[in-house]
């Protein structure tokens, strides 16, 4: 595992820098265990400073320290992000492989399923959604709803790789030796479609920390709680562009640009990472 | 012709589907939920002064049926799929008493066409440009694209509009920056209503196209480049064939099979950024429509722009899948809708 970090380091740029990025991030997120006072105070600093000494990412209008505020919003936003992930990797796992493996009618129907969850909007339900709940709706809940509605995509990468698995010899003698539809996709199958998980998984995290972006900055979720989609939405409250508080937004619009643009560098050398021909492609184009 | 035959029933078979889950979905979020949208409405409507409780508990009734949430759970589930057939989702509360499909009418032709539009566009340039970058790797010019492409592709449509809108409204201010025309001009099918309406989408459209040009760019170049190492490409180098013809007519043409249906099955998402970009620009399509109907806690009209989207969206799909015969001439559907996974 270790060997395989310090190859890509060494030979992949994209990875490297998209480790960089989601380093910083990651490291403002847990910055936040040590804010001087609790996230939703108000009026513990001077409003309105610019960033500069003191305050290294300025004061909002509410009087709370942006850094500060941020670190909390991106700890909140990341925790989401990864439990909708690690929520919708089960339900893609287990529809991925059993449809693969079992394939005939059990596939022709889980893939019907599957393609109606990729094509249907989900913004518009979300809405709705976020419209009947009002202000019962919890961060929890959200991340609930938003995984069983995001799975879909990676199921089907999933049930791909299992229909090849499906054929490999190993699968046969499993089967000849008398292990169980269960037994063989968890214990045969599964090892092999982990590495695709990781990478599947980050770009899960980008797609639910996108969507939960969207819906706050719309006010659409709990404004309460902070996150990266809420400051930009509190910020727009006070007309902070307007106000020249330009700070207020830019912190956060540029904290999560570098988290997708990391999560998803992260995501696309880990793929070809994997894929033994692009990684051959690699070392002639670079050799 | 069999094997359209089969391709065109099961892909209507998928569009049925799409239509029904979605709308269990909206049935299931509206009806499962505790939380009663009459009391909802009830409370914005005597927010605005006092009320007797006789004409409260007459408003309780006739919302009830006008939601169609009275009488047992089998019937409300029939009642709901009739009044969605029917497209009649009963009048707006915001703009009493104009109804919610009159509402939704009005809106369609601009979020259609903003869509069409960008959607076109940032495919045929993703492609095209995905493409050459995949057979000339090493070309300069093509290879910022693809750094471009690739910082751009995972940013969302949100962000990117918000960036286009501090950029075109505060620093340099030279493109309206909201509404689908200008204010003071007449809506008919005059030079000067299409150059506005033409003005006013500029910005919107373009922040479609480079949220979603970053995509195609990539799945292109990482298809054709796959395909250049296939035999038949060497073979057809080794014949002397057109490099044009190699890449025109024996790489991209196969690469395109799977953009196509990459194309089908992104349109949902696609659909979520047009709504977003449609509300930060302020433009009269249903994204806009939709968010001013929940803050003005108007139940009808977010149940029936969501059903509307769920419906429009199965139909673009399933044109795109029509469409899927015409450049890839097999037809095979099991094929087709394998490439991309």
């Amino acid at each position: 595992m270790l060997a395989i970090l310090r190859d890509l380091l060494r030979t992949n740029r994209e990875f490297t820098v998209g480790l960089l990025l989601t380093g910083v991030v990651v490291a403002v997120a847990v910055a936040s265990l040590f804010a001087p006072y609790p996230p939703l105070d108000v009026y513990v600093v001077p409003p309105d400073m610019p960033p500069g000494e003191g305050f290294l990412l300025g004061t909002t209008s509410r009087g709370q320290d942006v850094f500060w505020q941020l670190a909390e919003a991106t700890r909140n936003t990341l925790l989401f992000g990864v439990a909708v992930a690690a929520i919708s990797r089960v339900i893609a796992l287990t529809v991925g492989l059993l449809s693969g493996y079992l394939g005939g009618i059990v596939d022709r129907v889980l893939m019907s399923i599957n393609d109606t969850f990729i094509v249907v909007p989900l913004f518009p339900i979300l809405v709705l959604f976020y419209f009947v709940m009002r202000d019962s709706m919890s961060w929890v809940m959200l991340a609930l709803v938003m995984a069983s509605l995001g799975w879909a995509y990676d199921a089907r990468l999933i049930r791909s790789v299992a229909m090849s698995l499906k054929t490999r010899e190993f699968t046969q003698q499993a089967v000849f030796s008398g292990m169980g539809t269960r037994q063989i996709v968890t214990q045969e199958h599964l090892p092999y479609v982990l590495p695709i998980i990781f990478s599947t998984t980050l770009n899960n995290l980008n797609w639910s920390i996108g969507l939960e972006v969207t819906l706050s900055v719309l006010g659409f979720t709990d404004v309460n709680t902070p996150t990266i989609g809420g400051m930009v939405y509190w910020a727009n409250q006070h007309t902070a562009l307007v106000a020249g508080i330009w700070w207020w937004i830019a912190a956060p619009v540029v904290l999560v640009a570098m988290l997708f643009i990391g999560l998803f560098l992260l995501a696309s050398s880990m793929n070809e990472y994997i894929d033994p021909r692009s990684r051959l492609g690699r070392i002639g184009a670079d050799g | 012709m069999p094997a359209y035959g089969r391709y065109l029933l099961k892909r209507l078979g998928q569009f049925a589907l799409v239509i029904f889950i979605g709308v269990n979905i909206t049935y299931l979020v509206t009806h499962a939920t505790p939380i009663d949208p009459v009391e909802q409405t009830i409370a914005v409507v005597t927010n605005f002064g006092s009320t007797s409780p006789d004409a409260i508990a007459d408003m309780r009734e006739s919302l009830r049926e006008l939601y169609g949430i009275g009488g047992d759970p089998v019937a409300q589930y029939f009642g709901y799929w009739r009044r969605v057939l029917a497209g009649d989702f009963g009048p707006s509360l915001s703009a009493f008493p104009t109804p919610v499909s009159t509402l939704v009418w009005r809106a369609l032709p601009w979020t259609i066409g903003l869509l069409l539009v960008a959607t076109l566009m940032s495919w045929v340039l993703g492609n095209v440009l995905g493409g050459l970058a995949g057979y000339f790797p090493r070309n300069r010019t093509l290879r910022v694209f693809g750094l471009v492409a690739m910082a751009l592709h995972p940013i969302p449509y949100y962000i990117v509009a918000f960036v286009l809108l501090i950029i075109f409204g505060f620093l340099w201010p030279v493109l309206p920056i909201t509404g689908g025309s200008g204010m003071n001009i007449r809506q008919d099918f005059s030079a000067e209503f299409i150059l506005s309406v033409l003005k006013h989408s500029i910005l919107p459209a373009l922040s479609l196209v480079l949220a979603s040009f970053g995509g195609w760019f990539v799945g292109m170049r990482a298809l054709v480049s796959n395909i250049v190492t296939e035999d038949y490409v060497t073979y057809a180098e080794l014949a002397g064939v057109k490099r044009r013809r190699i890449l025109g007519a024996y790489i991209m043409r196969n690469a395109m099979a799977p953009q196509l249906t990459g194309l089908a099955m992104s349109l949902g998402a696609i659909f979520n950024g047009a709504i977003i970009t449609e509300q930060v620009f302020g433009y009269p399509g249903i994204g806009t429509l939709l968010v001013e109907a929940v803050h003005k806690g108007d139940y009808s009209l977010v149940l029936g722009v969501t059903t509307v989207s769920i419906v429009a969206v199965a139909t673009a799909v399933l044109i795109i899948d029509l469409l899927h015969p015409l450049i890839d001439p097999r037809v095979r559907p099991v094929e087709a809708s394998e490439a991309r996974a």
